[in-house]
């Protein structure tokens, strides 16, 4: 039947339409941050702040001098770390939630290796760390992926879990077993580890806070683009999350596979935790919350990559934006005197257009699927069907 | 016939129905280019086409579902314009899908008056309904309980309750969806009868269906639609099966594919005793028995829903089994994953391909290695050989003739007959030792069939042991050596290809035990 079809002229407009669309998918992430600002302009406005001079702050903070620039690369590379966890999970249809705890616990181990090594040469010792913030993350998103896989425990609701859990360990042992023997002796107690040696610090790309961090960031997106298209475990993990039947069908095991996404997705939030600690905070230190330490970019990594449409190369810009966004806001806030809450809603305002424009997408992808199946349809498979 | 112009359901004849010249595009395709169609008071036109062909565009036409962009349709004379499905039902036109539109838990007459307006107002009047349901059922012959639910009931007297629905409601006309496709020869003869009797009482029948013999069995014209145009309406006196595909294709076609003698060899999938659960973990399976040998197409015939799927799936170990042994080439492979039976050269075309045969979203070369991605050549120390996974991709789409825009293409986009092409591909192009295609040409046009008949015949020849599990009677009966007829999961009689007729599989079909056919 395909080459019988009447193909009445598929004409240019139809072309224009779809690249229009398909533009129009790739802008909605920069429209919805546009919307939250449009909004946080209304709440700057009854703070009685002008909107303009606000969001001048805002990018003169990002972006106004080489500090701006280096800070929100600081920002943004933990985002763009467990932004790539989160390509590996929702391309393998799991839903990772679990940053924040999977990079308290990557930092946590990173930082025992640091604090029981002091003898050993950086060298060895930094690589070390970061491998044991890496393993850190894989055990805290794969015990989910083990619930999940095994039990059927929906991930949502584990790695939530996982992340209170990781707070309290990680408020027991900075007030216990690991923290700072100077603080014991002060008495004040300020639950914090000991610093890191000087050698163990990441190396600084430029007399800003930027570190080496970012670099490594940068390599692992092009590392993950690798894996997910170049590789058979990539294949087998994008096979699973689009249709585990056909991948069972294929040979697949398919609950290993869901293991392996949220391993690998903690993993890079862990070593997120780990470049923290050894690139910017040179020790670990809690305000009793998960934030104190990630900055919550273990939730704003999960935008950073919806924002990049999922795609570890697409990730890297969209943490720089995201990172910007940040820095800027703390700019914003000194300026112009708003309440810091303000800076929490505006954050959590990008946060929800973002992940809705993310949903509004699919939708309509999906109804330009059905309605083009439904055209189809008509004119091509309308008698057949399944008997 | 009546003489008051009216029916025995006391509602009005439609004497004559036009539709002339209906156009009817979507953007890209044009589904109906001016065409005629016309059906009258008793008797049974029926509506033939390949997939794409045109038939439902035009049927939804007709049942209000789409509107025309040009043409018109006249009833009994006078020009109507049918707005939707509610207004086709208040002139007269009842359509019976494919797939029944029932509510499982309701019954019968619950079913039938649904969405009516009742005649004591907000109470129901379901005990007068019953009493028409009763009375029209008597009249007709289509036996039913009008207190039985839906899920009591077996398809065929599904089918029943659509066809009351529709009289109920006053149908002059009925549109037939493929009213066929579920049946058994033994319901589809008496399913005849019942047609026969309503197109004797002044009802109009519009009849969809690819079967031929069918078409020739009950019909009193034709009407062949090709590429949305009409090709020709003829009365069907002098049609033969071959005349009606040649019409609806635009060349000539085999119907019946060659068979070469091919040497029966070993056996290559031995089935003992086996014993399985369906999703519902009811009993689906229970005791299977049957051997596949090298060169032979084992045909399994059986009414939809019998354990065929569940059989498929426990051969190529996507379901456990609860008892009894699977062999391949005399090993036991019990229980053993799918990917170890794919190492040992089994092949699956699997029932829904687009749900387990097909990742959609994934790219035709991406589908086309689903089986061997982790194998040389194309991959090697866990990194894919992009580069010779393309050349195996290119190769494939020419020599199974894809059609597709490139390699790279998402499957979602390609057609039914395509996908099972790729499908096909895949695991043709593996060299199998043991075939198990279910369904293999369900949905597809005449057309897509007979090349995947051909690939199938080809298979058989170079040796594969086949096992062909089918709805279709007439393609079990034209590509099997052998026929099992499999029913309440257990295999009824293994008949040979000469000794099967469709009425001794009928028989076994239904249940009925081989000693006494």
């Amino acid at each position: 039947m395909e080459d019988r079809l009447p193909k009445a002229e598929v004409s240019a407009l139809d072309t224009l339409r779809a690249n229009a669309s398909k533009i129009a998918d790739a802008l909605l992430p920069v429209l919805a941050v546009l919307a939250a600002l449009a909004i946080g302009a209304i709440i700057l406005l009854m703070l009685g702040a002008n909107p303009v001079a606000a969001y001048g702050a805002l990018l003169e903070g990002a972006f106004g001098s080489g500090n701006a620039v280096a800070e929100t690369i600081v920002k943004a590379t933990p985002l763009l770390l467990v932004g790539l966890g989160i390509c590996i999970a929702f391309r393998g249809n799991v839903i990772n939630i679990g940053g924040e705890g999977q990079m308290v616990v990557g930092a946590l181990l990173a930082t025992l290796v640091g604090l029981r090594l002091t003898s050993w040469p950086g060298w060895v010792v930094v690589p070390l760390a970061m491998l044991a913030g890496f393993v850190g993350g894989a055990i805290w998103g794969g015990i989910p992926g083990i619930l999940k896989a095994y039990f059927r425990v929906n991930e949502i609701l584990s790695t939530v879990m996982m992340n209170a859990i990781a707070v309290q360990a990680m408020n027991y042992l900075l007030r216990g077993p690991m923290i700072d023997p100077a603080q014991m002796e002060l008495a004040s107690r300020i639950p914090q580890t000991a610093a890191l040696p000087e050698a163990f610090r990441l190396p600084r790309l430029a007399p800003t806070r930027l570190h080496l961090g970012a670099f490594i960031a940068v390599v692992l997106a092009v590392g993950v683009y690798i894996l997910l298209w170049r590789t058979t475990l990539g294949y087998r993990i994008r096979a699973v999350g689009q249709n585990p039947d056909a991948s069972r069908y294929g040979g697949i095991r398919v609950r290993h596979h869901v293991v392996v996404a949220l391993l690998l997705s903690g993993a890079f939030a862990g070593l997120a935790g780990a470049t923290q600690v050894f690139g910017v905070n040179y020790r670990m230190i809690t305000d009793g919350s998960a934030t104190g330490f990630t900055g919550s970019a273990g939730f704003n990594g999960i935008v950073a990559a919806l924002f990049g449409q999922l795609h570890p190369i697409g990730a890297i810009p969209a943490s720089f934006l995201f990172g910007a966004l940040l820095v800027g806001a703390n700019k914003l806030q000194r300026m112009m005197q708003v309440p810091s809450a303000f800076i929490t809603s505006l954050n959590g305002l990008v946060v929800v257009f973002v992940v809705s424009s993310d949903i509004w997408r699919r939708q309509r992808q999906k109804r330009r699927l059905a309605a083009a199946q439904r055209a189809a349809e008509a004119a091509v498979a309308d008698s057949g069907g399944p008997a | 016939m009546s003489d008051n112009g009216n029916l025995p359901s006391g509602k009005p004849r439609i004497d004559h129905l036009e539709m002339r010249g209906i156009t009817k595009r979507f953007p890209g395709v044009l589904a109906n280019d001016r065409v005629d169609f016309d059906v009258r008071a008793g008797e049974v036109h029926a509506l033939l086409g390949e997939n794409g062909a045109g038939k439902s565009t035009l049927m939804k036409v007709l049942y209000g579902m789409y509107q025309p962009d040009e043409g018109e349709i006249r009833l009994n004379g006078e020009r109507v314009e049918i707005k939707s499905p509610v207004d086709a039902i208040n002139k007269g036109i009842g359509m019976i899908h494919q797939h029944f539109m029932l509510v499982e838990s309701l019954t019968v007459v619950e079913n039938v008056v649904l969405g009516l307006p009742s005649s004591r107002g907000p109470l129901t009047d379901l005990d007068r309904a019953s009493k028409r349901i009763r009375e029209l059922a008597d009249f007709y012959g289509l036996q039913v309980d009008p207190d039985a639910y839906i899920w009591q009931l077996a398809v065929g007297q599904k089918q029943r309750v659509e066809i009351i629905k529709a009289l109920y409601r006053g149908a002059a006309l009925l549109i037939l969806d493929e009213p066929t496709a579920v049946l058994t020869p033994q319901e589809v003869n008496e399913f005849f009868d019942t047609m026969r009797h309503m197109v004797k009482d002044g009802h109009a029948i519009i009849f969809i269906s690819h079967k031929l013999h069918e078409v020739i069995d009950i019909s009193d014209r034709v009407t062949v639609l090709r590429d949305g145009r009409l090709i020709d309406t003829c009365s069907i006196e002098g049609c033969t099966k071959s005349s009606l595909a040649e019409m609806m294709v635009g060349r000539e076609v085999i119907m019946k594919p060659y068979r070469a003698e091919v040497e029966r060899g070993a056996v290559r999938l031995a089935l003992q005793n086996v014993h399985a659960l369906s999703d519902r973990e009811t009993p689906a399976l229970r005791g299977v028995n049957l051997e596949v040998h090298s060169g032979e197409i084992l045909g399994l015939a059986g009414v939809s829903g019998n354990g065929q799927r569940e059989l498929a799936e426990v051969i190529t170990g996507l379901r456990q089994t609860t008892g009894g042994q699977i062999l391949l080439e005399g090993e036991s492979v019990t229980g053993r994953p799918p990917g170890e039976l794919t190492a040992r050269m089994l092949a699956y075309i699997p029932e829904e391909r687009m749900k387990d045969g097909m990742i959609q979203a994934f790219t035709v070369a991406e589908n086309l290695i689903l089986r061997d991605h982790h194998k040389e050549p194309f991959s090697r120390s866990g990194f894919l050989l992009l580069r010779i996974i393309a050349e195996f991709a290119d190769k494939l789409i020419e020599r199974f003739k894809v059609k597709t825009p490139s390699r790279e293409t998402p499957a979602k986009s390609l057609s039914g007959g395509n996908i099972q092409k790729v499908v096909l591909a895949r695991e043709l192009s593996r060299q199998p030792r043991v075939l198990i295609a279910a369904q293999p040409t369900r949905g597809l046009d005449i057309g897509a069939m007979e090349y995947v008949h051909a690939r199938l015949l080809e298979q058989r020849q170079a040796g594969t042991a086949i096992l062909l599990i089918s709805e279709d009677l007439d393609e079990v009966l034209a590509l099997s050596d052998r026929i099992a007829v499999i029913f309440e999961g257990r295999i009824m009689g293994i008949l040979d290809c000469a000794e099967a007729t469709p009425e001794r599989l009928g028989l076994l079909m239904a249940g009925v035990e081989s000693e006494t056919v």
